[in-house]
């Protein structure tokens, strides 16, 4: 598919995705699926040990609601609007490979649309009838309920979008079958719900301890008996997450395993290894030390102790979510479509003509001597572009030059073009370059004049496109037009 | 001449076919964008109603508590409002792949700046509503918030309108440079002052609803205000929303590039617009009419103001399928023609090339050389990885050692990268012919 390419020349483009999704995703555990059913169970707590003339326990009830306040307004903004903002910065950087899941996936993510909008409308139910609910215990039992209904559908929300993410990282999927229950069916999908599902639990809980610890006060009885709730409540789940994560990791295949490790932090894999590692178990093990603490010794306990415990929880996840996103390198969909938005099966058809031949938007069909800075530019937008950037995050010198010993001397162009007609072969996550000999010549010469001018390159969000004509109307015109002559040619000598 | 010189492309499509049948998609397209519309429309309406009632309010403390109650139900309508536009997403998402992205694109700095916008803007609507008691004393503070939020809220569509009116021109697609100058083409303006009146008229209908309900306290919420008095003023907003769009429809009309107008288009609009007479005189008769027969026909109004609203959508789709299906045509046909290439291209690089067997042992060794391990290694010079002379002299008569290296390496010296391992990418007999070569090499 052919679209004007969005790019972001500092910021670089997968960044603006990742800013946002994972930002998402920690909400959506954390304060959704994780945080509903402790919030549900917790205000059953404040009805289940009121006195016998009250429905609930006020002052619980009103800590509890707080907490409610807390996570609604969130979730209705920043985590309603960044769901969007997936979807929105998916189809302005990767346009070909979400298009491609929506034509598979379409009645999957409706679906998921169907369960989201009764999620909203059960979160606004919940939250909304919290104070009229207190009248009548019967009330309050519905109310209950309805929490009971909203954590189910948080979760259902979220188990179905797991099916899409592991059908993208499940090789030869894509060519096999095509469908939904694909999705469901993939060896990735059981592990990633089993290890997001007690992860959200624990997140919730950590951040239920800090919000505890903000809209109380020190000393205060249901302070301690809060903290105490909720400490058992992350020791309950903290062994699934941790078991969820070590069989998560250990079904990832083989051959992702093998990415992963060039694949964290690029170059430097080993330290990311370790780092990934030293987080995870770090953080483990400061949220059993915590979880400890608040059940044992709650009056001990200090705010700024929980915020930090929640930070290094959401790195847990952050660092997770990070790996997931790497591992699926060269490709984007598994053996189908590449991270430069190219399908595999095309490219016996670029490398013989060339990719910008191909390309609708591009100012340079043919390489020529007199075009090749620019040609090599359209290369660089065509086929690198979308991981990297001239300038910024990932910028091209950046990594050359970073490969080649951070000398800052002048790239050699012999060096360059064996490096990254081969590149695939060393470097496992990068996918073979697309184009010819010529294009692979223009490409390196753009990389060259990038390397002493630090000019920038604009996406077509700021200077629009130029349209190659090879791919416009009239073209097509044309050779629609030699169709019909040919076939009445060949009309006439059958006639004859 | 200059002019003509942007030539119009025909892009390639994603070569997968639909998940649905083309009528269920379109159906889907109108019903749910009409929803998510709606929804957008009250929380758009409800907003500039609450700033404009707040205003008031500063003289009439009632308006103030009018201003509150409407905030309490933009909350809900935006939430319904995101959500709902989902599904109209997903499905021209799906419809319209190759024209709906090419205009996000072209106009991409705005699009995703929606995101952030949004997000403050809701955050300002919860700020609101929540510090009403906070700066009871301070109005004008307040009354800022609000106001922020109407103005990012009145931003919004703008850059909605700007994108699926783009979608529809892949003409203007080459002389487009950023949002600005796909905001300048003819019709988005035309078409945004269509849907702030929709959105004062839908409002206007949801709040005579709203303060009629039967278990909506009124009396205990207001002390001078009545019933009729605020249903009468719902009914006047939507009665002269209704009435400017007879004026701004036309123009809408006459300002639509002709190439997508067709009679077909003409006929709905214009039965659309007939079917919303008997409520605007229905709605006439009940303000000028006697306070107990307000409520009259309310009903009817509602069934025929929905009625237009679906004949408008549909005619908003008529006109975009009258404006692409050329164009559809074409790219559809660019599309198979590129797959027949794609697998032409695919059948003749699959033809076996030169034997491979009759190589020697140290040919073999070149040939693994060049495709895996050329790119970083030279013979006398470092280029990522150290040279060749200098492995021929650690592993000199040692090839197992080299071997072994290369199966998984490990991090020598400061300045050069991590070596990648080959151990799952080179088979045994191919480690040995690699190895050995590379020791041989003169």
């Amino acid at each position: 598919m052919d679209i004007p390419l969005f790019h972001l020349d500092w910021l670089n483009n997968r960044m603006l995705i990742a800013i946002i999704a994972t930002l998402h995703a920690l909400i959506n555990h954390s304060l959704a699926v994780g945080f509903m059913p402790l919030v549900t169970w917790l205000e059953n707590k404040g009805v289940v040990n009121s006195n016998p003339h009250e429905i609930t326990d006020p002052k619980w009830d009103k800590m509890v609601y707080k907490m409610m306040w807390t996570a609604f307004i969130i979730t209705t903004t920043i985590g309603a609007m960044t769901g969007v903002g997936i979807w929105f910065s998916v189809s302005l950087v990767s346009p070909n490979s979400i298009a491609s899941l929506i034509r598979v996936f379409y009645f999957a993510w409706f679906v998921e649309w169907l369960v989201f909008v009764t999620e909203v409308v059960l979160i606004l139910i919940y939250f909304l009838t919290w104070k009229n609910a207190n009248k009548t215990l019967k009330a309050k039992t519905r109310h209950i309920k309805f929490g009971w209904y909203l954590s189910v559908f948080s979760w259902v929300t979220m188990a179905i979008i797991v099916s899409i993410l592991g059908f993208m990282m499940d090789p030869g999927n894509w060519n096999n079958e095509q469908s939904l229950i694909n999705g469901f069916t993939n060896p990735l999908y059981l592990p990633q719900l089993l290890y997001r599902t007690p992860l959200a639990m624990v997140l919730a809980g950590t951040l239920g301890l800090f919000l505890v610890s903000v809209f109380t006060n020190k000393g205060d009885t249901i302070r301690i008996k809060a903290f105490r709730y909720i400490g058992k409540w992350i020791l309950c789940w903290l062994p699934f997450a941790v078991a969820g994560a070590v069989y998560y990791f250990n079904v990832i295949p083989k051959t992702m395993l093998a990415n992963l490790q060039v694949a964290i932090g690029t170059q430097s894999f080993q330290q990311w290894y370790d780092i990934m590692w030293k987080v995870i178990v770090g953080s483990s093990i400061i949220i059993l030390i915590t979880a400890i603490i608040t059940v044992w010794k709650p009056q001990i306990m200090k705010s700024y102790f929980l915020a930090i415990t929640l930070v290094f929880a959401l790195g847990f996840m952050g660092l997770f979510e990070r790996v997931r996103e790497f591992i699926r390198k060269p490709y984007i969909i598994s053996e189908y479509m590449y991270s430069n938005l190219l399908r595999e099966e095309d490219y016996p058809l670029y490398k013989k003509d060339g990719i910008l031949k191909w390309a609708t938007y591009n100012s340079t069909p043919t390489v020529t001597n007199e075009n090749k800075v620019e040609a090599g530019r359209n290369v660089f937008m065509l086929a690198c572009s979308r991981c990297h950037t001239t300038q910024g995050i990932n910028s091209i010198t950046y990594v050359f030059d970073r490969m080649y010993g951070n000398t800052g001397k002048p790239f050699k162009e012999d060096m360059m073009k064996s490096y990254i007609k081969n590149m695939h072969k060393s470097r496992e996550y990068m996918p073979p370059f697309p184009g010819n000999d010529l294009e692979l010549d223009a490409l390196v010469a753009y990389i060259k004049q990038l390397q002493v001018t630090n000019e920038v390159l604009e996406g077509a969000q700021e200077v629009g496109v130029a349209i190659n004509k090879d791919q416009s109307v009239e073209a097509f015109k044309s050779q629609f037009a030699n169709k019909e002559t040919q076939n009445e040619s060949q009309n006439n000598l059958v006639k004859k | 001449m200059l002019l003509l010189q942007t030539s119009i492309p025909v892009p390639k499509d994603i070569p997968l076919p639909f998940p649905a049948p083309e009528w269920f998609l379109v159906t889907i397209l109108i019903i749910s964008f009409l929803v998510h519309i709606v929804f957008v429309n009250l929380m758009l309406g409800g907003s500039l109603l609450t700033l404009w009632c707040q205003i008031k309010g500063i003289k009439n403390k009632e308006y103030d508590t009018l201003a509150h109650e409407i905030a309490k139900t933009i909350t809900v309508n935006k939430s319904l409002a995101v959500v709902m536009g989902i599904a109209p997403l997903l499905t021209i998402n799906t419809l319209y792949t190759v024209f709906f992205y090419t205009a996000n694109s072209l106009t991409g700095l705005m699009w995703i700046a929606i995101i952030p916008l949004v997000t403050v803007a809701f955050l300002l609507t919860y700020l609101h509503k929540y510090t009403w008691n906070t700066f009871s004393n301070n109005k004008p503070i307040h009354i800022l918030i609000i106001a922020f939020a109407c103005i990012i809220f009145m931003i919004i569509p703008l850059v909605f309108f700007t994108n699926v009116n783009l979608m529809l021109f892949p003409e203007k697609w080459g002389t487009i440079k950023g949002f600005m100058s796909a905001l300048l083409l003819p019709n988005v303006f035309p078409r945004y002052l269509h849907f702030i009146f929709a959105s004062l008229a839908v409002t206007g209908l949801f709040l005579f609803w709203y303060v009629g309900r039967k278990n909506y306290d009124f009396e205990s919420i207001f002390n001078q205000l009545t019933r009729y008095e605020v249903k009468k003023k719902a009914y006047s907003l939507v009665l002269a929303a209704s009435v400017s769009q007879f004026i701004i429809g036309p123009i809408v009309l006459l300002t639509l590039p002709s190439k997508g107008l067709g009679w077909n288009l003409i006929l709905v609009i214009f039965t659309g617009a007939i079917i919303s007479l008997p409520a605007i005189f229905y709605m006439y008769k009940a303000i000028v009419g006697k306070p107990e027969n307000i409520n009259k026909n309310f009903k009817i109004v509602v069934i025929c103001l929905t009625i237009t609203v679906v004949f408008m959508g549909s005619g908003r789709h008529i006109y975009r399928a009258n404006a692409l299906n050329p164009h559809i045509k074409m790219i559809s046909e660019k599309t198979q023609s590129f797959i027949k290439e794609s697998e032409i291209a695919r059948q003749e690089s699959a033809k076996p090339q030169t034997a491979v067997s009759d190589k020697t042992d140290s040919n073999k060794g070149l040939e693994i050389f060049e495709q895996n391990c050329a790119a970083c290694h030279a013979k006398d010079e470092k280029v990522v990885g150290p040279p060749i002379r200098e492995m021929q002299t650690i592993y000199s008569n040692n090839p197992s050692g080299l071997k072994a290296w290369i199966k998984a390496p490990g991090k020598k010296r400061e300045g050069y990268p991590q070596m990648p391992a080959f151990a799952n990418k080179l088979s045994d007999s191919e480690l040995n012919q690699l190895s050995n070569y590379i020791l041989t090499i003169k």
